[in-house]
């Protein structure tokens, strides 16, 4: 009844082609971003911030980048963790040897390093796909976290393999790294960061180069016909999605945990996002962040649901329990709704659009 | 049709073409050439190389022997995506959309070797790059009303019918302003309205925007009157080559589509 696009008439192709055609949808973002840039910093507790928000918000960073792998270009990568790592070291080596370069240059630089990985680990991409794929971007996995292990240059040389964020500031003495820094700080620049990557990865995705990675994704050979060049487009997406994963691993190492070890980006981390998107959308930005918050917030939904109703039920069943719960939503969306819950979210809104009619 | 009409000159010419795969020769001393503006049938019976014939065409297949002449330069193999830039569009037997994207958006791949802006213009998607977005729109849009499709402009293509879906093909291949339009069976498993909607399609495609068109179609109906020369194919053979009355009284066209009695 109130969400309708009756009244709303498009005079240009440019306002046809805009990110929220409808004007409800257009408001309902707005609103939603001044909740997350004013609510949240306001009435949330630093628990909530550090805990919740900044791991949701740096896990849909690199979610949004293996989807434009994976979602969009049709490359299935186990790579993400590896290229987090990359991004995450990447940033400490930039951050320790330059100590007067700006923060948010060292992570623009980290992701660009990340991406120069990408490119070289996406190469075979051109001669394999699907499953054989996915087996060696998991090599470039295990050979990137053995690498950040065995090479002591990486960590400058800390003996327990742990690098940690020194601290660091944005805009005068706003501490975002560091013990110094306050969790408020911390999450306005990531999702200011985050926000801003969104758009940017939407916007690629609606332009021609996204154009580009779909076709690829549903009828390669068509795509070659029709004059797409299949090493470059392939490898662009690998550079693009590198860019985003590499940013979210400097961002999980200095603005999440702030001190990290490689095995925190080992292939479980992979799996996580490869769920994330599996969860929340193939070939969807809004599912990248509905799967991360999914991925988040399930585990601790399942801590404290048995104690709401007075059931103790002890830790280590606990963990057996999420990997089980999440095995199954897995299978129940690759089986019933292969497009996530953005697809849910989408079939939502048709039937608001019709509401309280039947069509 | 193929009365009064004259062609210009020659835009694509195939040479002693031989190609095989394994043992299977798929075609043998083919000969013919494209005339620019003509409509140029390729037929035969199941299995007599007409497809490989269009995949040669457009650098799909490589011939092991044989030249290929178009635009007055001669190669024997081409990439496909390099066909594509050289104006070398195509259409495919069973439908080759993408299927998880839009009409519009279909068609607007059809645009992509003409679109030139960079990777970074485009994640900004502001100025030179929507201008750029919009005026391809626009292109797309003649082309949706050429081809009256404006009511599924937004619908995933998996969902459309196969008369449409067929529609939408031609449409991508068309939004890439191709001087040589390759028709892989565009009429196949369509019925008599479908293919008269085609028909006018093809002809007004080739009338109206002067596009070169080699297609292969079963329905003979259809073959005789559209072209106006025809390439008959058997066993990877080239049976006969000519205008349409020609072909039709040709004894081993007869012979290869009746059967013939030894």
């Amino acid at each position: 009844m109130f969400y309708r696009e009756a009244g709303q008439f498009k005079t240009s192709y440019q306002a046809d082609q805009a990110i929220f055609p409808i004007r409800q949808d257009l408001y309902a973002y707005i609103a939603f971003l001044a909740v997350a840039f004013i609510g949240v910093p306001l009435l949330a507790s630093d628990y909530f911030l550090s805990t919740l928000m900044l791991p949701f918000l740096v896990l849909a960073l690199a979610a949004i980048g293996l989807n434009i792998l994976t979602g969009y270009a049709g490359q299935l990568s186990l790579g993400t963790g590896g290229f987090m790592a990359t991004g995450a070291f990447a940033a400490y080596k930039l951050s320790t040897a330059f100590p007067d370069m700006h923060l948010i240059i060292v992570f623009l630089l980290s992701g660009l390093i990340t991406a120069g990985v990408g490119i070289f680990f996406g190469i075979p991409s051109l001669r394999i796909k699907g499953f054989y794929l996915a087996v060696a971007t998991l090599a470039s996995q295990f050979f990137l976290i053995w690498m950040f292990n065995k090479f002591g240059w990486f960590t400058n040389y800390s003996a327990s393999g742990v690098i940690s964020a020194p601290p660091r500031t944005v805009f005068g003495d706003f501490y975002i790294t560091g013990p110094q820094a306050a969790p408020v700080t911390k999450y306005l620049f990531c999702l200011s960061f985050v926000v801003l990557l969104a758009l940017l990865a939407k916007n690629l995705t609606r332009s021609n180069i996204g154009r580009k990675w779909m076709a690829i994704r549903d009828m390669d050979i068509a795509a070659e016909i029709i004059g797409i060049p299949m090493l470059k487009t392939k490898l662009i997406a690998f550079a693009v999605s590198s860019f985003y994963c590499g940013i979210a691993g400097a961002f999980w190492a200095f603005l999440y945990t702030g001190s990290v070890e490689p095995l925190a980006f080992d292939v479980n981390r992979s799996f996580q996002v490869l769920f994330m998107i599996i969860i929340g959308g193939l070939g969807s930005i809004m599912g990248s962040f509905l799967g991360a918050a999914f991925m988040v917030l399930l585990p601790i939904f399942l801590t404290n649901a048995p104690h709401m109703v007075g059931v103790e039920i002890s830790v280590s069943t606990l963990s057996h329990l999420e990997a089980m719960v999440f095995g199954v939503l897995i299978i129940f969306f690759l089986i019933v709704e292969p497009h996530g819950l953005a697809r849910l979210w989408q079939i939502f809104k048709e039937k608001m659009r019709l509401w309280p009619f039947p069509h | 049709m193929s009365t009064q009409r004259t062609f210009g000159e020659i835009l694509l010419k195939v040479e002693d073409v031989h190609l095989s795969f394994g043992g299977v020769k798929a075609l043998t001393n083919v000969n013919f050439d494209i005339r620019k503006g003509e409509i140029r049938a390729i037929i035969g019976p199941n299995g007599a190389g007409k497809s490989s014939m269009l995949n040669v065409i457009n650098g799909f297949y490589h011939p092991q022997q044989g030249a290929i002449t178009y635009k007055g330069v001669t190669r024997s193999q081409m990439k496909p995506h390099e066909a594509a830039r050289q104006g070398i569009a195509r259409t495919f037997q069973n439908i080759a959309l993408f299927k998880g994207m839009s009409t519009l958006d279909n068609i607007m791949t059809g645009r992509l070797l003409h679109m030139k802006s960079g990777l970074l213009s485009q994640a900004l998607y502001w100025g030179k790059y929507l201008r750029e977005e919009v005026a391809h729109r626009e292109k797309v849009e003649e082309i949706i009303d050429f081809l009256e499709i404006q009511a599924i402009r937004k619908t995933p293509v998996g969902r459309l019918p196969y008369g449409l879906q067929k529609r939408v093909e031609l449409g991508r291949a068309l939004a890439a302003e191709p001087e040589l339009l390759l028709l892989d069976e565009p009429m196949a498993g369509m019925n008599v309205e479908e293919k008269e909607d085609m028909s006018r399609f093809i002809i007004e495609t080739n009338d109206q925007l002067g596009t070169t068109i080699a297609l292969i179609e079963h329905d003979m109906g259809v073959v005789m009157d559209l072209s106006d020369r025809l390439v008959v194919l058997d066993y990877g053979r080239q049976l006969a080559d000519g205008e349409p009355d020609e072909v039709r009284n040709n004894q081993a066209v007869i012979d290869a589509y009746l059967g013939v009695t030894e």
